[in-house]
């Protein structure tokens, strides 16, 4: 799940206007409570990422976000003492004490649930789609310390992907019983450490963070950077603030209201059919223009 | 004056009681190729972290003397000042490439040191075109192989015209082709721009026909600072363990052991001593152990890469009850593929493996085996105790020294003795050691008594533990024979005394062996 150079509008427009729409879509699943927004929000996510050709990566990343949903659903359940509807009743549980389940407190964890996994997808979706030279460039012109926690980050993934693997392949060619998980996840916490000093001292060595003038920060020249602001530029960022924009209007406005205590309210009404619509509409809208696409 | 000057340096690791360096004295002037000579834990990487700013501010610890780069002194300046004046490439590649595409990665340190824009982009190119790294420009630094990994590395640390190179260990992980290419590249560089270079290499056979002089450390001082010839003339006395095969076999010749095969062929020659009977060497085919059942058969394995190449293409093998088979070929050839498809972590998209029992695996890392907080966790104690690991065993296994991780990682994955797998693979055992511990380790593998396949880039290795060389080219079988056969042709895949003896012998022990069977005069 690391980034690669693709055909698609997403890829070809710059990092600060990648970085605007999925910061839209993830400020939209925050701000909305509403299922149906919540719904729109996610079917942008997928429906974008489809377009940027990296459905694969996303359906991956799916396999993370549908358990951590119905993990917090289940988790919101079972300790939210509000809501009026009792559904189920378990009794004096240990630790939980008097644990009755209640139909708002389930339908309010499915929204948490939906919200972390659209947030999920959207960081997906950022590491696949935002090329992280771009956005390391862009940070060090103000910030020093984010770049370089960014950059170690990024650069960690994929040296911790083939290290995992290493590790994995190593444990499968002991004989008898595999180490247990606390073995091997102590094992796993020694090695990123040691990982992230090496490549520390690489980006030391390289000078990083000697020279914060501003000429740091420009590009190597010849790329695509060093050229004036392209139409997907544009189109992202545009598409990025006007997700916010709706998201907020909706928020404000009460368009799209959900209440899930003390009973559960949905406003299912034409307002948010149309927000919804709206937001999808434009978080898609760049993905049409497919000119100059090509690296 | 002088490009480095480390005058009474001495410095530990925070933690650590012992020394790291100690009254550590030199000077190296503008344009010298030095290279740094010592065992493993003898301080070389040390010196070169010193010599670049990260000792003592990225590694913290106890500092006395003073190091200084151009009249920089490092203790005042982080290696981040220092990155105009020097440049480090360490092992592994993986962890030096910082960005995306190997032109940003060029202009990575540039940009940090705030060259314009269109210098940059000039650097860029003439430095991409000096290493013929030109058409990797707009390649994604994930896609890269090994080698074109540390070439590019070697491009970021050479691209903003650095006057002080520091590598350590920088052809470990590369075969002989890529290692021969990237010295012979570094010494071209060192004439062209007079940069001056600080190598530490364990393959000293390698480097030291290049060089202009080698420092010896031991135990964190220095032993030796000389030129290349008097340095092996000292190690064949002092410290065996950093002479080369080419230098023992002159020293047992009675020759002055000089650096490089053509210095050694040329004083051979003198002495009458090139004319040796290649069939005085036992060359033989290997030994099939006819009638004897196959440990391991490997029957037209093919493994191809969805919507990628075929690594492995038809290949077929067989190997029999305690042969000792060394693998060889270069990066990609599909080496530790092939390990894999043996050890079951693998299935082939076409054709069998068969084997009769457990295929053992060591994977290159042996810390990748090291999960346990105690070495007694590990493995079960008769294994222990059959790689002598029991005086450690209430210590942390990543306490341990790279040879007994080795060990231990061994003892692992062979597990009880009583239960003994039908095969041992090991890939790349050797990587980052000295010849101390290779020794150690092929006398280890040949008191196994087991069938072993081991991929390896070090035919001095090879020779020391095969009794049968495979070479794999693109993921075929491109020769198969006895060592005598196959390390003793060529260039690349030879060891240096065949290359002396034009293919004779392959070891410093067989060369004077043949030598005294001619009756060459001493």
């Amino acid at each position: 799940m690391t980034y690669r150079r693709r055909v698609s509008p997403l890829h070809a427009a710059r990092a600060v206007a990648g970085i605007a729409w999925c910061a839209g879509l993830g400020v939209a699943a925050l701000l909305e409570s509403n299922p149906i927004v919540l719904g729109g929000v996610i079917v942008a996510i997928l429906a974008g990422g489809a377009a940027a050709r990296a459905g694969r990566e996303l359906r991956r990343a799916l396999w993370l976000a549908i358990p951590l949903a119905m993990t917090v659903a289940l988790i919101n359940a079972l300790v939210t003492r509000n809501g009026l509807t009792v559904i189920w009743r378990f009794g004096n549980l240990p630790v939980l004490g008097q644990t009755d389940v209640t139909l708002e407190a389930t339908a309010y964890g499915g929204i948490l649930g939906l919200r972390a996994a659209a947030l999920v997808l959207c960081g997906v979706l950022y590491s696949v789609c935002v090329d992280p030279d771009d956005v390391l460039r862009l940070l060090r012109r103000w910030s020093f310390r984010s770049a370089l926690t960014a950059t170690v980050a990024t650069r960690m993934l994929p040296v911790l992907l083939r290290d995992s693997t290493r590790l994995a392949e190593a444990q499968r060619c002991r004989p008898g019983p595999p180490p247990g998980r606390v073995a091997l996840m102590r094992a796993t916490t020694a090695g990123v450490l040691d990982r992230a000093l090496d490549v520390a001292a690489a980006l030391e060595v390289r000078g990083y963070g000697a020279s914060r003038s501003r000429e740091a920060g420009r590009p190597a020249g010849g790329g695509r950077r060093g050229r004036p602001w392209s139409r997907h530029d544009f189109g992202f960022l545009a598409s990025g603030l006007a997700v916010v924009v709706l998201a907020v209007v909706g928020r404000v406005s009460g368009l799209a209201g959900f209440t899930a205590y003390p009973s559960l309210h949905l406003n299912a009404g034409a307002g948010t059919l149309s927000l919804t619509a709206g937001l999808v509409a434009c978080a898609l809208m760049p993905f049409a223009d497919r000119r100059g696409i090509e690296p | 004056m002088s490009q480095v000057v480390i005058s009474g340096f001495s410095f530990s690791y925070a933690g650590s009681d012992r020394a790291a360096l100690q009254d550590v004295s030199l000077e190296v002037e503008p344009g010298e190729f030095v290279v740094l000579a010592g065992v493993s834990g003898s301080g070389k990487s040390t010196l070169l972290r010193a010599v670049s700013g990260l000792v003592p501010h990225f590694h913290g610890g106890t500092v006395s003397g003073r190091v200084s780069v151009g009249e920089i002194d490092t203790r005042e300046h982080s290696p981040g000042d220092l990155a105009a004046q020097v440049a480090s490439l360490f092992q592994d590649p993986e962890t030096q490439i910082v960005m995306g595409t190997v032109r940003a990665e060029l202009a990575f340190p540039l940009e940090n040191q705030g060259w314009s824009e269109a210098a940059v982009a000039r650097a860029v190119e003439e430095t991409a075109l000096a290493l013929g790294i030109d058409g990797l420009l707009d390649r994604s630094t994930a896609e890269l192989s090994g080698g074109e990994l540390q070439r590019v590395a070697l491009g970021a640390t050479l691209a903003g015209r650095p006057s002080v190179v520091c590598l350590d260990e920088p052809t470990s992980q590369l075969d002989p082709v890529a290692g021969d290419e990237l010295i012979g590249l570094l010494r071209r560089l060192n004439e062209d721009l007079e940069l001056t270079v600080l190598l530490a290499e364990h393959r000293l056979e390698r480097c030291l026909g290049v060089a202009d002089r080698v420092v010896g450390l031991d135990s964190g001082s220095v032993v030796f600072d000389g030129d290349p010839t008097s340095f092996l003339g000292w190690a064949v006395k002092a410290a065996p363990a950093l002479a080369t095969p080419g230098a023992r076999l002159l020293a047992g010749a009675g020759l002055r052991p000089v650096p490089g095969v053509r210095r050694a062929r040329l004083a051979m020659r003198e002495r009458g001593a090139l004319r040796v009977d290649c069939s005085l060497s036992g060359r033989s085919a290997p030994q099939t152990n006819n009638g004897r059942k196959e440990a391991l058969k490997v029957d037209r394995v093919w493994h191809e890469i969805r919507n990628g190449p075929a690594i492995l293409r038809d290949l077929s093998l067989e190997a029999k009850p305690g042969e000792r088979i060394a693998l060889m070929g270069r990066n990609g050839a599909g080496k530790s593929t092939l390990l894999r498809h043996a050890a079951g972590l693998l299935k082939p998209t076409r054709g069998s493996i068969k084997t009769p029992g457990r295929v053992a695996l060591l994977l290159q890392n042996p810390n990748d085996y090291l999960v346990h907080e105690h070495v007694s966790q590990e493995a079960p104690a008769p294994a222990l105790e059959r790689f002598h690991l029991n005086h450690v065993s209430q210590r942390h296994p990543r306490d341990l020294s790279g040879g007994e991780r080795q060990r231990l990682a061994l003892a692992i994955v062979l597990g009880d003795p009583a239960d003994p797998p039908a095969v041992l693979c090991l890939d790349e055992p050797t990587r980052g050691m000295d010849r101390r511990v290779k020794d150690e380790l092929a006398d280890l593998l040949k008191g196994l008594e087991i069938t072993l396949i081991v991929a390896t880039h070090d035919p001095e290795f090879a020779a020391l533990f095969a009794d049968r060389v495979i070479l794999l080219g693109a993921g075929r079988i491109i020769a198969d024979g006895s060592p005598l056969e196959i390390l003793a042709g060529g260039t690349y895949f030879a060891t240096e005394t065949a290359r002396i003896l034009d293919g004779a012998a392959l070891t410093p022990d067989q060369g004077l062996e043949l030598l005294r069977r001619q009756e060459v005069p001493a």
